[in-house]
């Protein structure tokens, strides 16, 4: 077994224990129905910590992802809504204003959580601007993407899967993909090769943008409307996901699948304690507890491997 | 290095005067307080001169709040790259709630209550660096997920019930003494004790050199883990404290009362000069850049701007800032 399948199997074996133990205590959860609503909210916060792990995978990281899906959201609820030309385009400028700040934080040689930070008051604010109060529409296609209901899986199992498949491709097994991983292993060496860091870095922004993008659509096709704070646990969720699914802070040592996965684990324990009848108010500590939890594992086995 | 090449380039001519205003104007700490002061006037102009005191009064008490907080996120930065503590404003809300619960609004408990939120403090620091140091989880996510578990008991313990403060309290924190809230008489008094410790004590000394040079401080008998317990520890402290405070500013704890403290707790250390790289620190400069951050944002109210503009703006600086701040090739 190579350390890549290693790096993954921690991560599949905690999903599938917690997802053994909500089958055992509601058995009718194993349903297509069960697993659709289980697994729905999970698309968007997949998506969002795809886009976390594209800022990780050059050694930085992106504070501003909770506001900056929230911005989209809104944006999809209204503007994308009533006049589609006009927001297609405000979506594709906020990724490319997503590559331009990767491209001033390498330039300048900033520190990402500061930029990013700052551009988090800046998605906020906007998000304000174009909704102040809650309201908006999904536009009718994306809400029937997202409730279709094909045969055998549902939605809310097939979409990660496609996520995660399609990211692996393009970060695993591509020699773009490569080149994004070598800037957070060795940037120096990347560029001595002959690469512009500058551009590959903007690149992993651009990425991280177009993520953030689709996982403000997808969450409106869920929702069906918007609010200036819709995403903002995102942030947060997304960093645990990307740790959660075996990746690192540094070294772009990142799995796509595994952070897919960890999102997937991350939105099941907070649905678990309702399955054992706990109150709400340990939903947010149970996802802290399980994110724990996992990385002690992770040390037992990472200590074991020295050792062997 | 910053004063250094500031020095070398003024070697060049008009050594003697010139070499004294590169020196002021590159302390970092100067150009927080100017910012402030540009804010300050730019409100007053459009008040036409009028509510000075009292805008100077409010700043200088939310500032406090941003300034207790940011004291203890400097000395966690200060400890190197990888090291910030995202469990401020769980830690805040945590201690402000159940502080609050204990002395249920009767003034002989305050006594009590100081001491619930100084062992509640304790407690999450103790969390914090017990998941960093026996579960060797980056600082990150460890803060990241025992802030979790803190929103988590914070909800269960109040129940979304709002217990006002008890009243010697809610006097206390809205009172001051020669014109200076009490609340930011507490906030010089920790910034002043910092300093101290920073710039005054072989600790000080041994955070900087855990924060330049991880390797090298270990081998030069830094008693590394020590340090950066007691640095943990001192964070989540301070944000208890500055959580107390505030919910009694407040006339109560709500759930949702640090959530702007975890942005501003990291924007005050960046504005205010000291390095995010860790190594170096700044204390004058997270006083300085606390008014700022408010004053900022009154400026903006008071130019009848709207809460998106208004965000957007400040974020806008921020990245402006540090963006001329920083040079290329500085190290991160």
């Amino acid at each position: 077994m190579n350390r890549e399948s290693l790096r993954i199997l921690l991560p599949v074996v905690s999903l599938a224990v917690l997802l053994g133990a909500v089958f055992y205590l509601q058995p009718r959860a194993m349903s297509y129905f069960g697993l659709n609503l289980l697994f729905n909210l999970a698309i968007p916060v997949a998506l969002a910590t795809v886009a976390q792990m594209m800022v990780i995978m050059v050694n930085d990281i992106d504070l501003s992802i909770g506001t900056f899906v929230s911005f989209c959201a809104c944006v999809t609820a209204t503007f994308v809504n009533e006049t589609p030309l006009l927001g297609y385009s405000i979506l594709a400028v906020s990724i490319v204003a997503y590559a331009a700040l990767g491209a001033l934080i390498h330039y300048r040689n900033l520190p990402a959580i500061v930029v990013t930070l700052g551009m988090s008051f800046v998605w906020g604010g906007l998000a304000v601007l174009i909704l102040p109060s809650p309201g908006g529409a999904s536009p009718q296609w994306l809400q029937s993407l997202m409730s279709v209901k094909p045969p055998l899986l549902p939605v809310a199992i097939i979409a990660p899967v496609v996520i995660g498949f399609l990211t692996h491709i393009l970060i695993m097994r591509s020699s773009f993909g490569v080149l994004l991983r070598g800037v957070g292993g060795n940037d120096r060496t990347v560029s001595r090769a002959g690469w512009s860091v500058l551009k590959l870095k903007a690149s992993a922004y651009g990425l991280a943008g177009l993520f953030g993008v689709l996982s403000g659509m997808a969450l409106i096709g869920l929702t069906t409307s918007a609010d200036a704070n819709i995403a903002l646990r995102y942030t947060l969720l997304s960093v645990a996901g990307v740790i959660l699914g075996g990746g690192e802070f540094t070294g772009g040592r990142i799995s796509p699948i595994g952070a897919v996965i960890g999102a997937l684990t991350l939105t099941l324990a907070a649905s678990f304690l309702s399955f054992l009848r706990l109150s709400p108010d340990w939903q947010i500590g149970s996802q802290g507890a399980i994110l724990i939890l996992v990385l002690a594992v992770r040390l037992v086995f990472s200590r074991k491997e020295q050792v062997a | 290095m910053k004063n250094h090449s500031a020095q070398n380039f003024s070697s060049a001519s008009n050594r003697s005067t010139e070499s004294i205003l590169k020196k002021t104007i590159s302390k970092p700490w100067l150009w927080a307080f100017i910012a402030a002061s540009l804010a300050f006037a730019a409100t007053m102009v459009i008040s036409g001169g009028q509510g000075g005191s009292s805008l100077f009064y409010t700043a200088m008490t939310f500032a406090s709040f941003a300034a207790i907080v940011g004291l203890g996120q400097m000395l966690v930065i200060t400890l190197g790259p990888g090291n910030v503590d995202l469990s401020i404003p769980a830690t805040m809300t945590l201690a402000a709630t159940v502080a609050l619960k204990v002395m249920a609004t009767e003034s002989g408990m305050v006594p009590i209550g100081i001491l619930v939120v100084l062992v509640v403090g304790a407690l999450c620091g103790l969390m914090n660096f017990g998941l960093i140091i026996l579960l060797r989880i980056p600082p990150i996510i460890a803060t990241l997920s025992a802030s979790f578990i803190f929103q988590s008991l914070a909800i269960w313990s109040n129940r979304g019930l709002r217990i006002k403060p008890p009243e010697i309290m809610g006097q206390f924190v809205t009172g001051g003494v020669l014109g200076i809230p009490n609340v930011a008489w507490i906030g010089i008094g920790i910034a002043a004790v910092v300093w101290v410790v920073m710039e005054r004590s072989i600790t000080g000394r041994w955070i900087s050199a855990i924060g330049q040079n991880l390797r090298a401080a270990k081998l030069s008998g830094v008693p590394v883990n020590r340090v950066r317990f007691g640095v943990y520890l001192t964070s989540a402290i301070l944000a208890s404290v500055s959580g107390f405070l505030l919910a009694n500013f407040s006339g109560g704890a709500a759930l949702n009362m640090g959530t702007e403290y975890m942005l501003m707790s990291i924007a005050v250390v960046v504005i205010g000069g000291s390095s995010i790289a860790g190594g170096n620190s700044n204390v004058p400069g997270i006083w300085g850049a606390a008014l700022f951050m408010f004053l900022l944002v009154s400026m903006l109210n008071s130019y009848g701007l709207g809460a998106g503009v208004r965000l957007m703006l400040t974020g806008l600086i921020i990245v402006v800032l540090v963006a001329l701040a920083s040079k290329p090739g500085d190290l991160r």
